[in-house]
């Protein structure tokens, strides 16, 4: 079943406006359970707006947008519910937190859904090893932490709420090198362990390389593609028409194949790309 | 060239309170910055990048060592506060989030900001505001409301309103890190243009490793401390001491330096993908020709 899925969905912000033109328009997409899909576009092509969409925060004007196979709107007094579901972590989450230790933060979430007790306790603990938080710094204010350390408490935070769905817009940007890969390959390994469905908004084309199974790419309010990530990245002028790019790495095998060896388009990692030249040996 | 910046052992640690004990955040750090360089800084979130950044802008001064910026010393115990206010009008910053440092709706009215500051008679502000709009490619957009400006576009204006003061050094702290692929270009062209054609002096602040390929001179910190200094080529050279320091080098010469161990002789430091692929290709060619003279004789 399609955990995620978009049924021409128009939306616009400001309608009373005249001219007004909308953030979304008929837009249609379904995302399959249990991989990581990245969520690619020019700043203003929707990608915020289809976020907010899947976790009720925002209304579509018409179309409908299912999770696991159900209208979301279908009884709007239960949309609290999908937000239990759909879990969202912001942009810059670190600024979000607020308790006195790193473990009543991460406790928030569930506790709002009326957990307590040994699950709650070991919801926390859980969240936090995915997170890769060590224990040791549960008792500790999360205002002591480093940058890239608080970003892992929000995320534990929304990972505690068990969501079906997992949404997170920009996770790793700010981060250095090092703390790009420790909470993305935190997310990588919750997703494959926990086989909840991940989508992630990035404007790092590598980073989505490494990362995701397929990417949307988005462009002036409507879904330019949606493929396997490989195939996006080896279409490179499409990409680059609206305002993305490709891996560097993805370049160099475009320019390998002009210089005679021909190792495909569709290379997007480092260690793909070394494997594939020395095949040619 | 004489040095815009020199800086002689400084050090910084942030004030503790009755709960947390002092943070050092500069331990040492000797440098100077020739007028008219292009200089990248890396280092992993709490290296003390953007320390050094604040010590060079002169919002924090700091606890020892000596600092001169255009040949004033402002450590010095008879620096005045008009010699910081003099210091300070040469060397200007342009931060990470596009959204904080717009301070008007009109795009021309924020970049006048600063030389309204400075007191400047109209007709003067007027030209700056101008030709600084002109340098961003942004003079179209004068008369338009900032914030229906993408991200990109934002930090444009917030550079113009940095060379409207007639800069001589900018500091970009992670100026784009916010920004979409295209954003990036856009600012990463600018600050290229702006040190080539005008001859400012530009420190750049970057998680990117392929924007600080771009520059002269890339100062590595770790620890509070300056670990490499060097061209890109030396810098990037060596992957383990990037990697070991919780950085990374460009995809090109992370793919050059699997080749190489895999005997395939490629040099680290070609970041364009064009002639890494070159290179690439040629030692490839050569092995193989020259395995198939092997295979004959």
């Amino acid at each position: 079943m399609n955990a995620i899925e978009l049924k021409n969905v128009t939306f616009t912000y400001s309608k009373h406006i005249p001219g007004a033109v909308p953030a979304l328009n008929d837009v249609s997409i379904e995302v399959e359970s249990g991989g990581i899909t990245g969520l690619i576009g020019h700043t203003g092509s929707g990608k915020s707006t289809l976020v907010q969409m899947l976790n009720g925060l925002l209304k579509p004007d018409s179309g409908t947008v299912l999770l696991d196979g159900i209208d979301i709107w279908a009884e709007p007094k239960k949309i609290r519910e999908v937000r239990f579901k759909a879990g969202l972590v912001m942009q810059y989450p670190e600024y979000q937190l607020f308790a006195e230790t790193v473990a009543e933060d991460i406790a928030f979430g569930p506790k709002n859904m009326g957990l307590d007790g040994d699950e709650l306790d070991k919801r926390v603990r859980e969240a936090a090893r995915f997170s890769g938080l060590t224990e040791d710094l549960l008792e500790k204010s999360p205002f002591d932490l480093s940058g890239g350390q608080k970003r892992r408490v929000a995320l534990a935070g929304v990972i505690a709420m068990n969501p079906k769905i997992l949404i997170l817009d920009e996770p790793a940007a700010g981060l250095d090198p090092a703390g790009r890969r420790d909470i993305l390959g935190g997310i990588k390994r919750f997703s494959r362990e926990s086989g909840t469905t991940v989508l992630i908004v990035s404007h790092s084309m590598e980073d989505m390389a490494m990362y995701c199974d397929d990417v949307i790419v988005m462009a002036n309010a409507k879904i330019l593609m949606h493929r396997p990530t490989a195939e996006v990245f080896s279409r490179a002028e499409e990409l680059t028409a609206v305002g993305l790019d490709v891996p560097l790495i993805t370049r160099t095998a475009a320019a390998l194949r002009q210089y005679g060896v021909d190792i495909g388009l569709d290379v997007y990692t480092v260690d793909y790309a070394a494997e594939k030249i020395l095949e040619q040996l | 060239m004489n040095p815009i910046i020199k800086a002689e052992n400084l050090t910084f640690s942030y004030p503790g309170d009755e709960e947390s004990k002092p943070v050092r955040a500069l331990s040492g750090v000797s440098f100077e910055i020739p007028e008219g360089s292009f200089t990248a800084v890396l280092g992993h979130n709490g290296s003390g990048k953007s320390t050094l950044a604040k010590l060079l802008c002169m919002v924090n001064l700091p606890d020892s060592g000596r600092l001169w910026v255009a040949g004033r010393e402002i450590t010095s115990p008879d620096a005045t506060e008009a010699d910081i206010l003099a210091a300070r009008r040469d060397v200007g910053m342009v931060f990470q989030n596009p959204d904080n440092q717009i301070v008007a709706t009109i795009v021309e009215e924020d970049v006048a900001f600063g030389c309204e500051n400075l007191g400047l008679p109209p007709a003067e502000i007027r030209k700056r505001v101008d030709e600084a709009l002109a340098a961003v490619g942004m003079t179209e957009y004068a008369r338009k409301q900032a914030y229906n400006l993408s991200g990109g576009q934002k930090q444009r204006v917030a550079i113009a309103g940095t060379i409207a003061m007639n800069r001589r050094c900018i500091i970009f702290d992670e100026s784009t890190a916010m920004l979409d692929p295209m954003g990036r270009r856009e600012v990463m062209e600018i600050i290229r243009r702006l040190n080539r054609e005008q001859g400012v002096t530009v420190l750049l602040i970057t998680h990117h490793m392929n924007e600080a390929a771009m520059a002269d001179r890339i100062l590595v910190m770790n620890q509070g401390k300056i670990i490499l200094d060097g061209t890109p080529s030396k810098v990037f050279g060596s992957p383990d001491a990037m990697w070991k320091a919780g950085l990374d080098v460009p995809q090109t010469t992370e793919l050059a330096y699997k080749l190489r161990r895999a005997g395939i002789d490629v040099p680290l430091d070609l970041f364009d993908p064009d002639d890494c692929a070159k290179a690439v290709a040629a030692a490839v060619q050569r092995k193989m020709a020259k395995s198939g003279r092997g295979g004959k004789s």
